[in-house]
């Protein structure tokens, strides 16, 4: 029998049956659409994350103190006095492919003040370049300037959440004076609005000043709480991350049996912590998902059963007219084939439809990729000839004469 | 000068049920030329319906040689018997075997489905030919069960014209149909015999059997006698006789 009658005929018979191919279809559709929908999701969350983290600086390295132990006792990290501001000024010297480098000091638990309103924020000690790395820019006003650091000047830059929580609004921040921890700070200039961190945080409730003033006037402390730098390219970060840690092991004069007093981070590096832990997350609900595409394939296994049996005078008929076994198997076979595919067309169209629809709820951009399509398709295709395998080849085993009599 | 179309020559057939073995048929000779028409009688059990499975290439005997038109079926392959029937044989059942939901006209296709060698068009066209040739032109896109019971009949019939076979066997036609419409098939045989077709049916009512030219009674597998049919009936003219009783729904 050529393909194409194979196929003709195959088509008849389910046409024959259109509800009942209508309703086996059902579970592939539900199958392939939630696949697809999820996966398309995944995705969606996933590349809106890595945008936001790209827009915080792809070639970022942050070095925190590492945590102290104390006769046998984790501080935690954080605890640390180890990192000082001459390793900054070592690195910015020595290093070659960090492009920018700078401390950062952390002041807890400020109280800001602005007439009789008052807020808690988190202010950051920094230099000028820390903008460049952190990928801040200035909205208004201007950065303070070298020599504001080096007189550790009581100057400030507020992120916009600051200053909807201290002034009316309309207000233009810029020259005005704010205490932070009852040391009065004249406003220099106001950042640009991030918004909310892949995270969820919020990323312009923070006031940075010069490391100097933070580190003496707010902490009142000699040590630094970090380093931010920026490697020349996002390719070279692991390179500018070697470098760094190689510098700072020699300046903190560790041996080589030493573990490093410092921990050291590059945004990529996370990047891809988080963007894997994304993928295994997509992974998950796609695994959920494909259950229910088994359970779907089953579904066709199951009708192409009662099918075999319910056409049992059908198959000794077209055995009787000259149909060989392999013409009956191929029959079956082509004939779940079709319902798998099918489904998996109407389920491909479902889930991009479901995936545009929730993306939209969640305000997440659903992403249907070819693959995953492609993918959706081969499964439909193994699904019809596995799950059709068995009835076909019941039905091809019958005796035509059994056949022509079964009642 | 006629072509023998089946030769059969000690013809035996058992079955292994358990350990018991039943000898269905049991030394069968019998010959059957181009142009016969052959009704084949005998009480349940009696071997007929074997005797028909393996004249049909469904089953193969035991024992015994068996050459439809000059071919030795015993020497062919299971898919070997299959494009034989295919291609050599028709079939019609007592119960029609139609596809449901299905047209007439795709159901007389069907066979023709299964030879490789007719392309789509040509198939239609056959169709459309054996369905004129029974009479159906006009019910060619009707469902089975738009069709009377006659009328499934003769689709059937006409599906196992369209391959253009050596012979037709046929497994009571007449047994789910009432008397007249019983005729009008056997009408439909007759005259199909009569331009030629080599017909051999099967049936229990001696009625029946009298619109052959031949019988041949079965008896406990074996052949108890064979005789051609003398006072033959002739389907026209009892029509004639009989009163037209209804009208068949289906026509309006």
């Amino acid at each position: 029998m050529s393909f194409s009658n194979l196929i003709r005929i195959a088509v008849r018979a389910l046409v024959r049956n259109r509800l009942r191919a209508i309703l086996t279809m059902l579970g592939i559709i539900i199958g392939v659409a939630s696949v697809i929908a999820m996966l398309a999701l995944g995705e969606g969350s996933k590349r809106s994350m890595r945008e936001e983290m790209s827009a915080m600086g792809t070639n970022m390295i942050m070095v925190m103190p590492n945590f102290q132990r104390r006769g046998g006792v984790n501080l935690g990290s954080g605890s640390s006095m180890t990192l000082k501001i001459s390793d900054v000024n070592t690195l910015r010297n020595e290093a070659v492919y960090v492009a920018a480098v700078s401390p950062e000091i952390r002041s807890s638990g400020g109280q800001v003040i602005y007439g009789n309103k008052n807020a808690q924020t988190s202010v950051y000690g920094a230099s000028e370049e820390y903008l460049g790395i952190r990928k801040f820019s200035i909205k208004s006003g201007r950065v303070f300037t070298e020599a504001e650091e080096k007189s550790m000047a009581k100057v400030c830059l507020v992120g916009q959440t600051v200053v909807d929580n201290l002034f009316d609004e309309g207000t233009d921040p810029v020259g005005l004076s704010i205490r932070i921890k009852n040391i009065p700070f004249l406003i220099i200039g106001l950042l640009e609005e991030k918004g909310e961190s892949g995270m969820g945080q919020d990323q312009d409730d923070l006031i940075i000043a010069p490391w100097t003033t933070v580190q003496r006037r707010l902490a009142a402390i000699d040590y630094i709480n970090g380093i931010y730098a920026s490697a020349v390219s996002e390719e070279k970060s692991d390179a500018a991350k070697a470098e760094i840690e190689e510098i700072l092991r020699r300046t903190h004069k560790l041996k080589d049996s030493d573990e490093n007093d410092f921990r050291i981070m590059s945004q990529s590096e996370l990047m891809e912590t988080l963007t894997s832990m994304m993928s295994i997350m997509t992974y998950l609900l796609g695994a959920i998902a494909a259950i229910s595409l088994l359970v779907g394939g089953i579904g066709i296994m199951n009708i192409m059963f009662v099918s075999v049996t319910e056409r049992t005078r059908e198959i000794g008929l077209r055995m009787s007219i000259g149909g060989r076994s392999q013409d009956i198997l191929k029959q079956f076979l082509v004939e779940s084939i079709i319902l798998s595919i099918l489904g998996g067309v109407f389920g491909v169209i479902l889930g991009y439809i479901i995936a545009k629809g929730a993306g939209s709820l969640m305000d997440t951009e659903a992403y249907v990729q070819t693959q995953s399509v492609v993918l959706a398709f081969a499964v439909c295709f193994v699904i019809g000839v596995f799950f059709g395998w068995y009835p076909a080849k019941k039905a091809a085993s019958l005796n035509p004469i059994d056949a022509l009599r079964y009642e | 000068m006629t072509k023998t179309i089946i030769e059969i020559r000690g013809l035996r057939k058992d079955y292994h049920i358990g350990e018991v073995t039943v000898h269905a048929l049991r030394g069968i000779d019998m010959k059957i030329e181009a142009g016969e028409f052959v009704a084949v009688m005998g009480a349940s059990g009696s071997g007929k319906s074997t005797m028909l499975n393996i004249l049909g290439c469904l089953d193969i005997p035991t024992k015994g040689d068996y050459l439809l038109d000059g071919v030795d079926i015993s020497t062919l392959s299971k898919d070997e018997l299959a494009r034989l029937r295919n291609q050599k044989l028709g079939f019609v059942f007592q119960a029609y075997n139609l596809l449901p939901r299905t047209t007439a006209l795709e159901n007389v296709e069907l066979p023709l489905f299964y030879d490789p060698k007719v392309k789509s068009k040509e198939r239609m066209e056959r169709a459309i030919k054996a369905l004129d040739a029974v009479g159906l032109t006009d019910r060619m896109h009707h469902m089975p069960n738009q069709l009377s019971g006659g009328q499934q009949q003769r689709v059937a019939i006409a599906r196992s014209l369209v391959n253009d076979p050596v012979m037709i066997l046929a497994d009571e036609p007449t047994g789910n149909l009432d008397t007249r419409t019983s005729f009008e098939i056997m009408e439909l045989f007759q005259d199909l015999n009569e331009r030629g077709r080599t017909i051999v049916y099967v049936t229990h009512e001696p009625d029946i059997a009298r619109f052959a030219t031949r019988n041949v009674v079965f008896r406990d597998g074996l052949i108890q006698r064979e005789n051609m049919v003398t006072d033959r009936t002739f389907a026209k003219e009892v029509l004639k006789t009989l009163p037209v009783e209804i009208i068949e729904e289906f026509d309006s």
